[in-house]
C-alpha cells in the first residue's frame, strides 16, 4: 500500500471505532453533534477541501462538492428536525472512503500484476572482460558487441549465436510453451530465457531497438488508444453529474413547490432527504474505473499469450471481427516447399531422390534446397559432372556416369522422353536416367500443422467467413482451401491485386461486421494498414510486420488467431457486463430513492458495491482459458 | 511533437477531466490520458515551446483536479 493509502486506511479505522465508541456513549445536544462532527471531519476533511477548492476553481458540479453537500445537508436535516441522526452523513463519507480506497488499491494492484506479466525486461547483459564476466546495463551494450547468456538468464539483446547451444523458453514472448533450440550462426531475440547451455552472442542491435524494448512500448502504450467504449464513457460521465443534480435540484425544491401549489402538504424534509441521496450516487466513478481497467487486463493478458493487441480500439474492433481473410504463404501454409511424394518407375524411391538431389546440388533454388533437404545425406559434388541449366525446364547432369535429367514436363519433351502426368498438386518434378523415364518427385508448400484446426476454431469463435487469397495456381488454391475448409479462395493475385480484394470484401460486408487480414507482414503491408485489422503472425524480430499491423501474433501458428478473437471477445464482453450492470443498479437507486423506497445508506451501498463488483469483474479480463 | 510525461491521479474520472482541460490548454494539439498507465501523452502544436506550454497544462490540471501531479 501506498503512504496516501495507509493514511486513509487509518483514518477509516479511527471513524469506525470513533462512530462505534459513540453509539454507547450517553451525550446529548451540543456535545453530541460536537462528538460526531469531529468523527465527520476525521474521514471527510479532504474531500471538503477537495470540494472549496472546486468552487473556488467553478466547478460546481465536482463530485467532491456533490459528496460534501449530501453528507452536510444530512447532518442539517438532523439538526433541523432535533432527531439527533447524525450517523447516516457520516456512514456515507465513511462508505465512500471505503469504496475509493478499495478502488485505488485494486487497480494499482492489478497494474503490478500485468506489469509481472509482461516482465520480460531484461536487467543486466554479461559482458566478457580480461576472462571474467561483467554485468552491465543492456543500454550501454553497442552493436557487435559479444555477450554471455547463461542458463536461466534472459537474453537481454538481440544477436547471433556465435558458440554455443541451447534451449530457448520463449513463452513470454510467444505464449509457446515448447523450448526452442538455437545452435552457433541462429538469429536469437532478447526476452527468451536460455534455459541450458551457455551462449556467446554477437548482438546486432541497440537495446532500443531489441524486441523487448519494442514489445514493451507497445504494449504500454496500447491502453492510450482509446476505444469507443472508453468514449462513450466519459462523454456519459460529462452528462451524468449534471444530469442527477438537476434531478436533485427538483426532486428538492420544485417537488415541494408543486404539492404546496396543489395544497398537499410541502414534506420539504422528506424531499430535500431524497435530493440529498440522489447526490450520494452522482459520481460515475464504478463505470469510469473498470472499463480502462478492462482494457488494460485484457491487453495485458492477451499479450502474456503471445498476441500483442495495439490499442484498445483494436481490440474492440477484433471482437466483431465476422471476415477473416487470410494469405496462404507463409500464413495458412509453412512458405517453405517440402517433397510430399516420390512417384518411381522401377528404381527405388530413395535412389530417385538420390539422384534428383545429386543433378540439382550445384542450384540454390528453393525447389532444389527441397531436394537435398529430402534426400538428408552429405552431398558428394565428386559424383556429379557436366551440370547444365536448361532455363526454365530443369537440369541435365551426369550422375556417376549416368545421364540425368531433372525437370518440367519441357524438359522431357526437348529430349523426346514419354512422360506420367502427376495428379498431385504442387510443382513436379521428372526424372529421366540414361535416356530411361524414372519417374517424377511431387514438390509443394506444405500447410502448417494448425490450419485446419485454427479454422474450426476460427468458425466456433463467431467468424462466418473466411477467405484465402493467394497467387498461387488455382488448383493448388482449391485444393489448400478444401482441405482446410475455407469458405472462398481467391487465386493467381498479384501482389497489388489483393488490395483490391480486400477493398472488395469490405464494400459488401455487413455493416458492423469486421474484415480482418492475416499475413506474415513480408510483403502484404498496404493489405494489413488497408483492413479493418490486420494481424501480422510470426513476427519476432519483424519491425516492418509490427509497424504495419494492428494486432501482432508472436508465434506464427495459425491458432493464435482465434486465441486473439476469442481473448478479445472475452474482454469486450467484460465491459459491457460492467456498464449494463452499472447502470442498472445506479439508474435503479436512482428510481427507488425518487419513490423514498432507498435512504442513503442504501444508495451508498450501491454505489460502493457496484464499484467494487465492476473492477474485481474487470480483473478477470487478465485470465485467458485454454 | 509529441512528449509522454509521467502523472500521478487516483481517480479514473479525473483522468479524463485532466484529459478534456489538457487538450483546451493554448499550444496544445492533441492529448491523451493513460489512466492505467499514468502516463500523459501531448502532441505540442509546431512551434509550441513544450515547457512553457506544460505549465499551463498542469495549472489547468490543477483546477479539475487538485491532487493530481505532473512530472515535468
Amino acid at each position: 500500500m501506498k503512504k496516501k493509502q495507509k493514511i486513509t486506511l487509518y483514518r477509516i479505522i479511527i471513524t469506525a471505532v470513533m462512530l462505534v465508541v459513540l453509539q454507547f456513549l450517553p451525550i446529548t445536544g451540543i456535545p453530541r453533534l460536537i462528538a460526531y462532527l469531529a468523527a465527520y471531519l476525521v474521514i471527510g476533511y479532504d474531500i471538503l477541501r477537495k470540494a472549496g477548492k472546486g468552487i473556488l476553481n467553478g466547478r460546481a458540479f465536482d463530485e467532491n462538492f456533490l459528496m460534501a453537500l449530501a453528507t452536510l445537508g444530512a447532518f442539517f436535516l438532523a439538526i433541523w428536525t432535533k432527531s439527533g441522526d447524525y450517523l447516516e452523513g457520516i456512514a456515507v463519507m465513511l462508505f465512500y472512503q471505503i469504496g475509493e480506497l478499495f478502488q485505488s488499491y485494486a487497480v494499482g494492484k492489478s497494474r503490478k500484476n500485468i506489469s509481472a506479466l509482461m516482465d520480460i525486461r531484461p536487467d543486466y547483459a554479461n559482458i566478457e572482460k580480461d576472462g571474467k564476466l561483467e554485468q552491465v546495463d543492456p543500454d550501454e551494450v553497442a552493436v557487435g558487441s559479444i555477450i554471455v547468456v547463461q542458463p536461466g538468464e534472459k537474453v537481454p539483446l538481440d544477436g547471433v549465436v556465435e558458440s554455443g547451444n541451447a534451449s530457448l523458453n520463449t513463452s513470454a514472448l510467444t505464449g509457446e510453451s515448447l523450448p526452442r533450440d538455437v545452435k552457433e550462426g541462429d538469429e536469437i531475440i532478447s526476452g527468451c530465457i536460455n534455459l541450458n547451455g551457455v551462449l556467446k552472442i554477437r548482438t546486432t542491435k541497440e537495446f532500443g531497438e531489441s524486441t523487448v524494448s519494442k514489445i514493451l512500448d507497445l504494449v504500454e502504450n496500447a491502453s492510450s488508444r482509446k476505444s469507443r467504449s472508453e468514449a462513450f464513457i466519459s462523454r456519459f460521465a460529462k452528462i451524468y453529474t449534471p444530469a442527477v443534480c438537476i434531478s436533485a435540484v427538483l426532486l428538492g425544491i420544485a417537488v415541494p413547490l408543486l404539492r404546496m401549489a396543489f395544497g398537499m402538504d410541502a414534506a420539504w424534509v422528506d424531499w430535500i432527504y431524497r435530493a440529498l441521496t440522489f447526490l450520494v450516487v452522482s459520481c460515475p466513478c464504478a463505470l469510469v474505473i473498470s472499463i480502462p481497467l478492462s482494457f488494460f487486463a485484457g491487453i495485458g493478458g492477451a499479450s502474456h499469450e503471445g498476441v500483442l493487441i495495439k490499442g484498445s480500439n483494436y481490440l474492440e474492433a477484433l471482437s466483431d471481427a465476422k471476415i477473416v481473410v487470410f494469405d496462404k504463404t507463409g500464413t495458412l501454409t509453412q512458405g517453405v516447399f517440402e517433397v510430399t511424394a516420390v512417384h518411381h518407375n522401377t528404381m527405388d524411391e530413395a535412389k530417385l531422390l538420390e539422384y534428383a538431389a545429386l543433378a540439382e546440388c550445384a542450384s540454390s533454388h528453393p525447389i532444389s534446397k527441397s531436394l537435398q533437404k529430402a534426400y538428408g545425406k552429405e552431398i558428394d559434388r565428386s559424383r556429379v559432372t557436366d551440370i547444365e541449366e536448361v532455363s526454365g525446364k530443369g537440369i541435365t547432369a551426369k550422375v556417376d556416369g549416368h545421364e540425368v535429367l531433372a525437370g518440367n514436363a519441357k524438359l522431357m519433351a526437348l529430349h523426346n522422353i514419354p512422360y506420367n502426368d502427376c495428379h498431385s498438386v504442387g510443382t513436379i518434378i521428372h526424372m529421366s536416367i540414361d535416356g530411361e523415364y524414372a519417374g517424377h518427385i511431387v514438390i509443394s508448400d506444405v500447410i502448417k500443422p494448425h490450419s485446419k484446426e485454427a479454422i474450426q476454431k476460427l468458425k466456433h469463435a463467431g467468424v462466418e467467413k473466411t477467405v484465402m487469397l493467394t497467387g498461387d495456381a488455382k488448383r493448388v488454391a482449391d485444393q489448400v482451401a478444401k482441405e482446410l475448409g475455407i469458405d472462398e479462395v481467391r487465386s493467381e493475385l498479384l501482389p497489388g491485386d489483393k488490395v483490391n480484394e480486400v477493398e472488395k470484401l469490405i464494400q459488401n460486408k455487413p455493416k458492423k461486421a469486421n474484415l480482418a487480414f492475416v499475413g506474415d507482414g513480408i510483403n502484404d503491408a498496404p493489405v494489413l494498414t488497408r483492413a479493418d485489422i490486420g494481424i501480422a503472425m510470426g513476427a519476432m524480430g519483424s519491425d516492418a510486420a509490427i509497424e504495419a499491423a494492428d494486432v501482432v501474433l508472436m508465434d506464427d501458428d495459425p491458432m493464435q488467431i482465434a486465441k486473439a478473437i476469442k481473448i478479445s471477445r472475452k474482454c469486450i464482453g467484460i465491459v459491457k457486463q460492467n456498464i449494463v450492470f452499472s447502470l442498472i443498479v445506479k439508474f435503479g437507486c436512482l428510481a427507488l430513492t425518487a419513490f423514498g423506497l432507498a435512504n442513503m445508506w442504501a444508495a451508498i451501498f450501491a454505489d460502493v458495491g457496484v464499484m467494487i463488483i465492476a473492477v474485481l469483474n474487470a480483473i478477470r479480463a487478465l485470465k485467458y482459458k485454454k | 511533437m509529441k512528449k509522454t510525461y509521467s502523472i500521478e491521479v487516483d481517480c479514473a474520472n479525473c483522468a479524463n477531466l485532466m484529459e478534456e482541460a489538457t487538450k483546451k490548454t493554448a499550444g496544445v494539439a492533441n492529448a491523451t490520458v493513460n489512466f492505467m498507465t499514468q502516463k500523459m501523452i501531448v502532441e505540442f502544436e509546431d512551434g509550441q515551446d513544450a515547457k512553457a506550454v506544460m505549465k499551463n497544462v498542469l495549472k489547468a490540471c490543477k483546477k479539475v483536479e487538485p491532487d493530481c501531479e505532473i512530472e515535468l
